[in-house]
């Protein structure tokens, strides 16, 4: 009996594996762009996964995550441009960054340890501006950051001579640079998703848990909940400084713009949407809502041309219209998310019940 | 195995205990007893240090009003806080395998299998969401997810808070299902004959001070105590 299933398993594996080796070429035949939103997407699986630690396992409401993101960017940044002349590897400053980015989240949960749902919110999005802020304005009296211009000519990664800079040749085919940095970025969500997984079924998971549903009584257990989450706090961060270095190294150039409230807010959806605390649910927000917007950026203009002859609302406006359609529509009929946890399955039907 | 010495709660400028004095020996259960507002639930919350406070409070003879209160369980002090506080998405197993959180014993399954036998209508719904439990199953599961910490030292608040009479009085007789098995008991109840027919000593709180203590049966004798609060 077992075998057949686990062969089965076996083989969905390998399937999904060939596709996910093989999708960059095929996504290069529509265009190198759809390589590049794909890696973009990546990194908004490795955000959504990180503030869905915050969020999902220990149920602290973040809505200034990107600041992590941010800082992940910037130390990149400096690290590897002309700007400080400095040029360490891509491999000693993630780790950098991550460390720095999970500073940032104990600074972030030490004062707000007390508060929670919307006081958390309200703090967390303060957080998230004032370091968007510091980033526009550290260009004075000591130039840090460069301000609003950003940083430019940032380096690619480089592994063993190769750069993920320009193209190359191996095998006979042609690996562009988004070809490159897609690998290399499925690699690490690899890593990610491996950690995720273990952090959901762990004691440190169990523990998130517990303070999410009742901080009393977690505490009466035995958690140390001050610990526990700080640890959340600097976990998710973590992540989110790992996605900021990638995203500095494969765009070359940084600038305060890219770490707005809005993204913090999309990341927040992508969970949301996804599915609350199943690592698997948020991936597939994090998926959808990084195409969604893309795919209509390519389709409405031509399809309005096609019916009407002409562009009766302009494709940025019915982008943005659609998408939150589609927002409306999935929380309407998925109120857990695409693909929510058990718990939050289970908090939906309780819901429902005391309802009737 | 609790002594505790002047203790004393203030909320902002407020006092709610004003240095109270009492003490829990081994294997007796003893209540609290007060009307709403008196103090009861306060010093409680202050002896699990979920509350900050002055004063001394000694479990076995070690001072513990400077520990966090995480500490608290490993030290063999239990809390069923007030309203329950069951995980509310988590199952009934769960929620009891939370309690043992602090524990790397060999002895969880065996007192898992304890607490199923003292408690059977937990066993019979240990995959149901705790929050859609009735109050009662809720109050027992807390109960029961506090022994699973293997606690020297039960402190329960209000257990009979929001429940209907006939729950109430199943929730008292496993509270005395518990003490007869030797375990020391602190219960915090505002149904003074409940609390004082289940313990051997009493305690009365007004307005932040301990005025009577004696046993339980000389207080449920006690004119003052049947006027104030048996509704005599």
């Amino acid at each position: 009996m077992n075998t057949p299933m686990s062969l089965r398993k076996f083989a969905g594996i390998a399937l999904v594996a060939a596709a996910l080796l093989a999708l960059p070429f095929v996504m290069a035949l529509a265009g190198t762009a759809w390589v590049r939103i794909t890696n973009l997407a990546i990194l908004y699986i490795f955000l959504s996964l990180g503030l869905n630690i915050v969020v999902g396992y220990a149920g602290l409401l973040d809505l200034g995550y990107i600041a992590f993101y941010g800082v992940g960017a910037y130390v990149y940044a400096l690290l590897a441009s002309p700007f400080f002349g400095l040029h360490l590897p891509f491999w000693v400053i993630l780790p950098i960054g991550a460390t720095l980015a999970a500073l940032f989240g104990v600074l972030l949960g030490t004062p707000t340890l007390k508060l929670r749902g919307d006081y958390l919110a309200i703090v967390t999005m303060g957080f998230g501006e004032i370091v968007r802020i510091f980033l526009n304005n550290l260009s004075r009296p000591i130039n840090i950051t460069n301000g609003p211009q950003g940083i430019d000519r940032i380096d690619p990664v480089s592994v063993a001579g190769i750069s993920f800079g320009h193209d190359s040749t191996f095998l006979g085919l042609d690996f562009s640079g988004p070809v490159k940095y897609y690998y290399l970025l499925l690699l690490l969500l690899l890593g990610v998703i491996m950690v995720n997984l273990r952090l959901q079924d762990s004691r440190i998971g169990r523990a998130w848990q517990a303070i999410r549903e009742d901080e009393t009584a977690a505490r009466a257990v035995g958690i140390d909940t001050t610990r526990v989450k700080l640890l959340a706090f600097a976990m998710g961060a973590c992540f989110g400084g790992i996605a900021g270095g990638m995203f500095s190294a494969i765009q070359a150039f940084i600038s305060p713009e890219s770490f707005v409230l809005t993204e913090s807010v999309m990341v927040l959806s992508m969970v949301v949407l996804g599915g609350m605390g199943n690592v698997w649910g948020v991936i597939a927000g994090a998926v959808m809502l990084s195409y969604v917007p893309e795919l209509l950026r390519y389709t409405v203009g031509p399809i309005q041309t096609a019916v009407f002859g002409r562009t009766l609302i302009a494709p940025e406006v019915i982008r943005m219209l659609l998408f939150g359609l589609a927002l409306v529509l999935t929380m309407r009929f998925r109120p857990a998310g695409l693909w929510p946890m058990g718990a939050r399955k289970r908090e939906f039907a309780m819901t429902k019940l005391d309802a009737e | 195995m609790l002594e505790v010495l002047n203790l004393e709660v203030h909320y902002g400028g407020i006092a709610a205990v004003k240095g109270v004095s009492f003490n829990v020996r081994q294997g007796e259960t003893v209540a609290l007893i007060g009307a709403n507002g008196a103090g009861k639930t306060s010093t409680l919350k202050a002896v699990a240090r979920q509350l900050p406070a002055r004063g001394s409070i000694r479990l076995s003879g070690e001072e513990i009003n400077a520990l966090p209160p995480h500490r608290l369980i490993r030290k063999g002090m239990a809390l069923v806080p007030e309203g329950r506080g069951v995980f509310a998405r988590l199952t009934v197993a769960e929620n009891l395998a939370m309690g043992a959180y602090s524990r790397k014993d060999a002895g969880i399954h065996d007192d898992l299998a304890k607490i199923y036998a003292l408690l059977p209508r937990l066993k019979e719904r240990h995959k149901q969401v705790a929050g859609t439990l009735s109050g009662g199953e809720q109050q027992m599961l807390a109960l029961g997810r506090a022994l699973m910490g293997k606690p020297r030292l039960l402190l329960l608040d209000e257990p009979s808070m929001g429940l209907a009479p006939l729950m109430v009085q199943k929730v008292f007789e496993t509270i005395r299902a518990v003490a007869a098995e030797g375990m020391t008991i602190l219960l915090v109840e505002q149904n003074a004959k409940l609390a004082l027919e289940t313990a051997s000593r009493g305690y009365v709180m007004e307005s932040g001070s301990i005025t009577l203590a004696d046993t339980s049966a000389n207080l449920l004798a006690d004119p003052r105590v049947r006027q104030a609060y048996l509704g005599e």
